[in-house]
């Protein structure tokens, strides 16, 4: 073991700019990451992390700058190049081949073999070393990787990049579709990374979660750097203010409303893929907060609610009329609409236009003797772009070319277009930028003090707390608990999703969300 | 992507298939044996007209393409409909009465091919190639397994090279295909059915999130399918004076390799009626061209398949950077 005093850094980048068309998307940004050590790479959606990450893994080239690996010149051709030279990246999607093994996967690309067969016995015997590394052991090499839960596809994920003998790993919102205990290990595993001399670039919009895990940071906006340092010492406002360049006045904007007669009622209702039957209201001008681990039958509730799902039992009454089995577009007609937490799955068709994804569920004012009036209905979509502050090119942009908090703003302006006066939020923040956060609490507060319902499904405690009038906890399939958001605070909310029993000194609270 | 090379994207989606068409006309126009015969005004009328069966039928898959399905029983649902025709001809009924069972047979084979893929959630591909054998042996059955005479009736001039009256300049079942393609055009992009038609196709689960119908919309769509497939086979029937339960095998391939070439994607969610028409028609020119280079048909056969590969990758490196 040699000792280097100026050992160089596992990987520096400087002068890296990158242009599309007119936009500058990187202009002289530059990265240094140590050995050993955890970088956060923080901004706003659209501040160029993305494109950073990349330039890094090959697939793009630069138009300027340099980029080294352990003190050598490094310009990868693509990124297999990128990956042969140690740079592994794990997405927010996870690129896992969910038929094969957790082995196969792990394993993929670089099979154990003798004489041209599969070796099986060498491949237990590294996939299980991998694995022991992670801190997973207990993952069976076996099982198909379509039954992991997330989290534990993300383990796999790690591992496979650990195989590559990596020295450089990006993870890219590792935590966005982790429950609490997932995200807890996770840390633990990517600490773990540190000890293997591993660098890791962790890209997150939960800044908290960053500041526990990372040395250092650096921050980009509208494509630069505007500051890097050590994490101790610095503030999460000083963060904050970096990324927006600007004091962030409050970060729940409270809008007045008041809470109205029950609209939506779910009466011992249980979906297809619920565990146990739920009963919970809604009412007009209210924000309902539902907490939850992941997998703790929140999203199963709000299919079920929307028909999206068979329904087994129970019902589910809108406005006095009882509403049936999987239908949903008898629920679109009743007012209701639902934002998918899977938005690229589900919650968008991203192929079509950003004007047909925003008025799909509700065409009807743009028809006329049967023909579809495509300039009125540009017009409408256009007033919706400035409105929402959408970055758009034009109405007739296809959605799959937006950035992220921006389909998302897409998604959310579909149900403001449709007028659903009863909302069913999954997610809605999740994966997006602070800033577009803000805007979006906003427009909650606002519908709510139109009048219309809301029931907002988060991960984020923080903004249930900031924001809700009343919060139903989830607990493996069931609700704990639902109070008025004033009776919780964040550690009871957590003891409520982890353990499933509510705390005794909020007797006071309400049972059953009546 | 910058905005050049966007409209440029868009321009090529328009264009491509025409160049491609532009190509195959100026390939045979400059082979000195053929240019005479080859690009004659009566050439192209045959050519058109030799069009009519494949275009018809590929108007109806455009629409099963975009919605992302496909409609494997085509080519035998056009059999069936000739045999139906020209069995209802035989039997006395008034030419028009056999025509509209004609094309109602097609319809209600699509019908059920709607009806199978949304009731049991049985994947198009596995429900259509079952009703490719189905419907065939009924077309079989039907004609007692031999061709099916029939008398003469208007019904045959529909495919009649020389139109009557003669103002027609075009066969009526060329019309036919220009009336029936501009509604369809018209029908996709225009109107409320074709968005939710291009939106299933997208991503049905979102179609779903947005209260569209979706099995509603996917069981017309074939059926709207079957009745193209039905007035095909009507025109097989003019064509051949005949009904014949053996006609028009495998020509379901050359039906969706027309909307493929013209632009339409496997995965759904893309396609187009003048895509679909460009690509029909580039088909026929090949084969014409082909014919009249005394090229064998094994030579045809190779020359289409490499040009169905050819405009899927096409299509793909014009959708890389999107």
């Amino acid at each position: 073991m040699r000792d280097v005093p100026a050992a160089p850094p596992v990987l520096r980048m400087a002068g890296v700019t990158k242009s599309f068309g007119a936009t500058r998307a990187l202009d002289d940004v530059g990265f240094e990451l140590g050995r050993g050590e955890v970088h956060a790479l923080i901004g706003e959606n659209g501040a160029g992390k993305s494109t950073l990450m990349k330039v890094l893994s090959g697939a793009l080239a630069p138009d300027a700058g340099r980029m080294e690996i352990d003190g050598r010149p490094y310009s990868p051709s693509g990124p297999a190049d990128g990956l042969r030279s140690g740079v592994s990246m794990i997405y927010q999607e996870l690129t896992l081949a969910p038929h094969l093994t957790v082995a196969e996967n792990i394993m993929l690309g670089r099979e154990a073999r003798a004489a041209g067969w599969l070796d099986r016995r060498e491949t237990a015997r590294r996939v299980r070393e991998v694995l022991a590394l992670v801190r997973h052991p207990e993952i069976s090499p076996d099982v198909r990787v379509g039954r992991l839960s997330v989290g534990a596809k993300q383990v796999v994920e790690i591992a496979r990049a650990l195989l590559h003998r990596s020295r450089i790993l990006v993870l890219d919102e590792p935590t966005s579709s982790l429950g609490q205990e997932d995200s807890r290990r996770l840390f633990e595993i990517v600490r773990g990374l540190k000890g293997q001399g591993v660098g890791v670039v962790y890209i997150s919009h939960f800044l908290e979660e960053v500041r526990r895990v990372a040395d250092r940071y650096t921050v980009l906006r509208d494509g630069r750097s505007v500051g890097s340092g050590a994490m101790e010492g610095t503030g999460l406002d000083d963060l904050i203010q970096l990324m927006v360049g600007r004091k962030f006045s409050r970060l729940f904007p409270r809008v007045g409303h008041a809470v109205g007669g029950p609209v939506l009622a779910a009466d011992r209702l249980k979906g297809a893929r619920m565990a146990a039957p739920v009963s919970l209201s809604l009412a007009r001008g209210e924000i309902l907060g539902v907490a939850g681990l992941i997998g703790s039958g929140r999203t199963e509730f709000l299919r079920a609610v929307f028909g999206l799902d068979g329904i087994e039992g129970g019902a589910v009454v809108v406005s006095g009329a009882e509403l049936s089995g999987r239908r949903p577009w008898a629920r679109v007609r009743r007012g209701l609409g639902l934002l998918s937490e899977d938005r690229q799955g589900e919650g968008l068709a991203l192929s079509l236009s950003v004007a047909d994804n925003m008025t799909l569920s509700d065409l009807a004012p743009y028809r006329r003797r049967g023909l579809l009036r495509s300039a009125r209905r540009n017009k409408a979509v256009g007033d919706w772009i400035g409105k929402l502050k959408i970055k758009a090119e034009s109405p007739a942009q296809p959605v799959g070319g937006l950035s992220g908090g921006n389909q998302q703003k897409v998604a959310l302006a579909r149900l403001l277009h449709q007028k659903a006066s009863v909302l069913l939020l999954d997610e809605p923040t999740r994966g997006i930028d602070v800033v577009s956060k803000g805007q979006i609490y906003e427009w909650i507060g606002g519908l709510a003090r139109e009048g219309k319902a809301v029931l907002f499904v988060s991960s984020y405690l923080p903004e249930l707390l900031g924001i809700a009038d009343r919060i139903a906890v989830f607990h493996r399939g069931s609700l704990v608990e639902s109070r008025p958001a004033a009776a919780w605070d964040a550690a009871g909310l957590m003891a409520a999703a982890t353990t499933g029993r509510a705390s005794k000194d909020a007797a006071t609270g309400q049972r059953n969300g009546t | 992507m910058s905005r050049r090379r966007a409209r440029l994207g868009r321009a090529l989606d328009v264009f491509g298939p025409f160049v491609g068409l532009l190509l195959v006309i100026a390939l045979f126009a400059l082979i000195p044996e053929v240019r005479g015969r080859f690009l004659r005004a009566a050439n192209f009328k045959s050519v058109a007209t030799q069009s009519v069966i494949v275009a018809l039928g590929a108007l109806g898959m455009t629409l099963v393409i975009i919605s992302g399905g496909i409609d494997l029983s085509a080519a035998s649902n056009i059999a069936l409909a000739s045999v139906v025709t020209a069995y209802a001809v035989n039997a006395g009924a008034g030419p028009l009465l056999a025509v509209l069972l004609g094309v109602l047979t097609g319809g209600l084979v699509g019908l059920v091919n709607g009806g199978l893929v949304t009731r049991l959630r049985l994947v198009p591909f596995i429900v259509t190639m079952g009703m490719m054998g189905i419907a065939r042996g009924a077309a079989k059955w039907i004609a007692g397994n031999q061709k099916i005479d029939a008398p003469m009736t208007w019904v045959n001039e529909l495919m009649a090279k020389s139109p009557r009256p003669s103002w027609l300049l075009l066969a009526p079942g060329i019309w036919v295909v220009i009336l029936l393609a501009a509604a369809l055009a018209v029908l996709l992009k225009h109107t409320v059915f074709g968005r939710h038609v291009f939106a299933v196709g997208s991503n049905e689960a979102t179609a779903r999130l947005c209260g569209l119908r979706t099995d509603g919309i996917k069981v017309l769509v074939y059926a709207v399918s079957g009745l193209f497939c039905g007035l095909s086979g009507v025109m097989e029937f003019s064509r051949l004076t005949v009904g014949d339960p053996t006609v028009a095998v495998g020509l379901e391939l050359d039906i969706i390799a027309a909307v493929v070439i013209g632009g339409g994607s496997l995965s759904g969610g893309e396609g187009g009626v003048l895509g679909t028409m460009v690509g029909v028609l580039i088909m026929s020119f090949l084969r014409n061209g082909c014919t009249m280079m005394g090229w064998p048909n094994y030579i045809q056969e190779i020359i289409i398949g490499a040009i169905i590969v050819a405009a899927v990758a096409l299509d793909r490196l014009r959708h890389r950077k999107d």
